[in-house]
């Protein structure tokens, strides 16, 4: 049995989601092997070639992967994939945009956020925003999976010495090109990767009072959050939607201000280790979920909150 | 220029969802039903690119019992112009789906299949790539912002980073996220139009697809539900509690 990873990368650096997946991939047992495709991506394969449990790095260097387009994404994956018995990628927006097209020209089933490996045919996965876990089964015979990170360990970034392979471009469709890309540019930690993470929701009124939170992200080394409502609001941009169809978090403490706990947004984040939930109606649901509630009015804890911080 | 919308009849976002005793599956008797949220967004989309001079014909398609019927009517009275129902029993999973999408697209021959990039039940969000790989055609995903024009569409796209655009060649299929626009309610007369328009009944056997599950759900389970903790009467209790009872600051 092997097992091929597509890296999730910007041609600069890996992103840490594929050592998760690293994880998920070995509970599959025998070789993982890790794709990179990509534009002068030698030192995304130098650094996956680093990671322990990577048996080979396979490098596919082309312009038409700079920008990682699923057309022609997908048709490399397959033409490479066929080999292997199972075909892994982080369930990001970039997995969750290339995966089932690998998985359809395949002809077989993709299982999606995959959060635990029972057997090498058998998986769980979340369903109906994470308010039930079903067990999956595939009949397939190669399986192809979105892995969800927080569910898995990230494998160790160094300690490995897999051999990097050059491969060949897989041709381009010619059907899509990139256009532009507008990244949210932050100091702040990467949200999947914070160790902590302050969250506002509609509550909080405006863009304005968003600075509020920062503050206190700040003080903490934490990451911002939102909720749907406030991204939809305009309050923040779309990069930092937590819940359901935004990103799955699980930091060590997930500080929700002004967040009522809508299943959508807890499917998000209630794998966090300690839930602290600031919020002034006392009969919000997050409280239902929180290790440590206060009720309260964020004008004024926030302020006292980042006072008690410098202390 | 004919575009394909496809819609989902899925237990509504509001219903909080019970998971059967005997592990089988959700309890979906005598819930709520409505249209998928995403899909809602995708019928809009076709709807303001009709209103907008550069689509001619709007056909929704749904699969699954006669009930789905119903969305198909919901999608009817926000503007689309006819339906197709894929009457089946069983359980269709995304690659049928998409598959029988894509029979569906050979028949219509539209230049654009617009879909919600995931339905609330199963969250797969995995039909309209599948479907885009199936016809060869390019994907939009995660669709923020859309124009057609020329031959061409220009996608903002919502990724984990920020936002990206992507030209697409048509034929193309597009998957929306809820940015896109907000959804219009379906007024009375048109309500009424809509009971007018026709459904065509179709079964997988008329379409040639194979709809059989590649995937068997083993057991359905509730996940680990967390406790309520203590409410902490003010900030400095909580930071106090945070520093030295959950050691996390």
């Amino acid at each position: 049995m092997s097992v091929l990873i597509i890296a999730e990368h910007d041609n600069i650096a890996l992103k840490s989601a594929t050592l998760n997946t690293v994880t998920a991939a070995q509970k599959l047992g025998g070789d993982v092997h890790v794709l990179v495709a990509g534009h002068g991506a030698r030192a995304v394969a130098d650094a996956a070639a680093k990671i322990t449990g990577v048996a080979k790095v396979l490098l596919a260097d082309d312009p038409i992967y700079e920008h990682g387009l699923a057309e022609p994404l997908s048709l490399l994956a397959v033409a490479i994939g066929r080999a292997y018995q199972a075909i892994l990628a982080p369930a990001t927006t970039s997995g969750k945009n290339v995966l089932p097209r690998v998985a359809a020209l395949l002809d077989v089933a993709q299982i999606s956020d995959v959060c635990a490996i029972v057997s090498p045919d058998t998986f769980v996965r979340p369903i109906y925003a994470g308010n039930a876990m079903a067990t999956v089964q595939s009949k397939d015979a190669l399986k192809v999976l979105t892995v969800r990170g927080t569910s898995f360990d990230a494998a160790k970034a160094d300690g490995g010495e897999a051999v990097v392979e050059t491969v060949t471009a897989a041709g381009n469709p010619g059907l899509s090109a990139f256009i532009s890309q507008q990244v949210s540019k932050s100091e702040r930690p990467d949200l999947t990767a914070a160790r902590i993470i302050v969250s506002g929701g509609r509550g909080m009124g405006s863009q304005e009072n968003f600075k509020l939170l920062e503050t206190i992200a700040d003080k903490l080394g934490a990451a911002v959050g939102a909720t749907r409502a406030a991204v939809d609001a305009g309050f923040v941009p779309n990069d930092l939607q937590i819940g359901q169809t935004g990103k799955i978090v699980a930091p060590e403490l997930y500080v929700a201000v002004a967040i009522s706990g809508a299943i959508q947004h807890l499917a998000g984040m209630k794998d966090s280790k300690i839930i602290v939930a600031i919020n002034k109606d006392e009969e919000a649901p997050i409280f239902q979920v929180a290790d440590y509630g206060l009720v309260a009015d964020l004008f004024q804890a926030l302020p006292e909150l980042a006072t008690e911080l410098s202390k | 220029m004919k575009v394909l919308v496809a819609v989902k009849r899925v237990v509504d976002y509001n219903v909080k969802i019970r998971v059967k005793a005997d592990g089988s599956g959700v309890d979906t008797t005598n819930v709520k039903f409505t249209m998928n949220p995403f899909d809602e967004s995708a019928v809009e989309e076709a709807v303001r690119l009709k209103e907008a001079g550069k689509v001619s014909e709007i056909v929704v398609v749904s699969m699954g019992t006669a009930q789905s019927q119903e969305t198909i009517r919901t999608a009817l009275a926000m503007g689309a112009d006819r339906g197709i129902l894929v009457a089946s029993e069983a359980e269709l999973q995304p690659l049928a789906v998409a598959k029988l999408l894509a029979a569906i697209v050979a028949k219509e021959a539209p230049s654009l299949v617009i879909v919600g990039k995931q339905a609330i039940d199963d969250d797969s969000n995995q039909t309209g790539q599948m479907l885009a790989a199936l016809l060869g055609w390019p994907q939009g995903t995660f669709a923020s912002k859309l124009v057609v024009d020329g031959g061409k569409a220009e996608v903002t796209r919502e990724i984990d980073g920020g936002l990206e655009t992507v030209a697409l060649t048509l034929p193309a299929v597009i998957s929306v996220d809820l940015r896109l626009n907000e959804p219009r309610y379906a007024s009375l007369p048109n309500i009424m139009k809509a009971k007018k328009k026709p459904i065509e009944t179709l079964s997988p056997a008329d379409l040639g697809v194979d709809d059989a599950p590649r995937l068997v759900t083993l057991k359905v389970e509730e996940p680990q539900r967390r406790q309520a903790g203590v409410k902490v009467a003010s900030v400095a209790e909580l930071v106090n509690k945070l520093k030295n009872e959950a050691k996390v600051i």
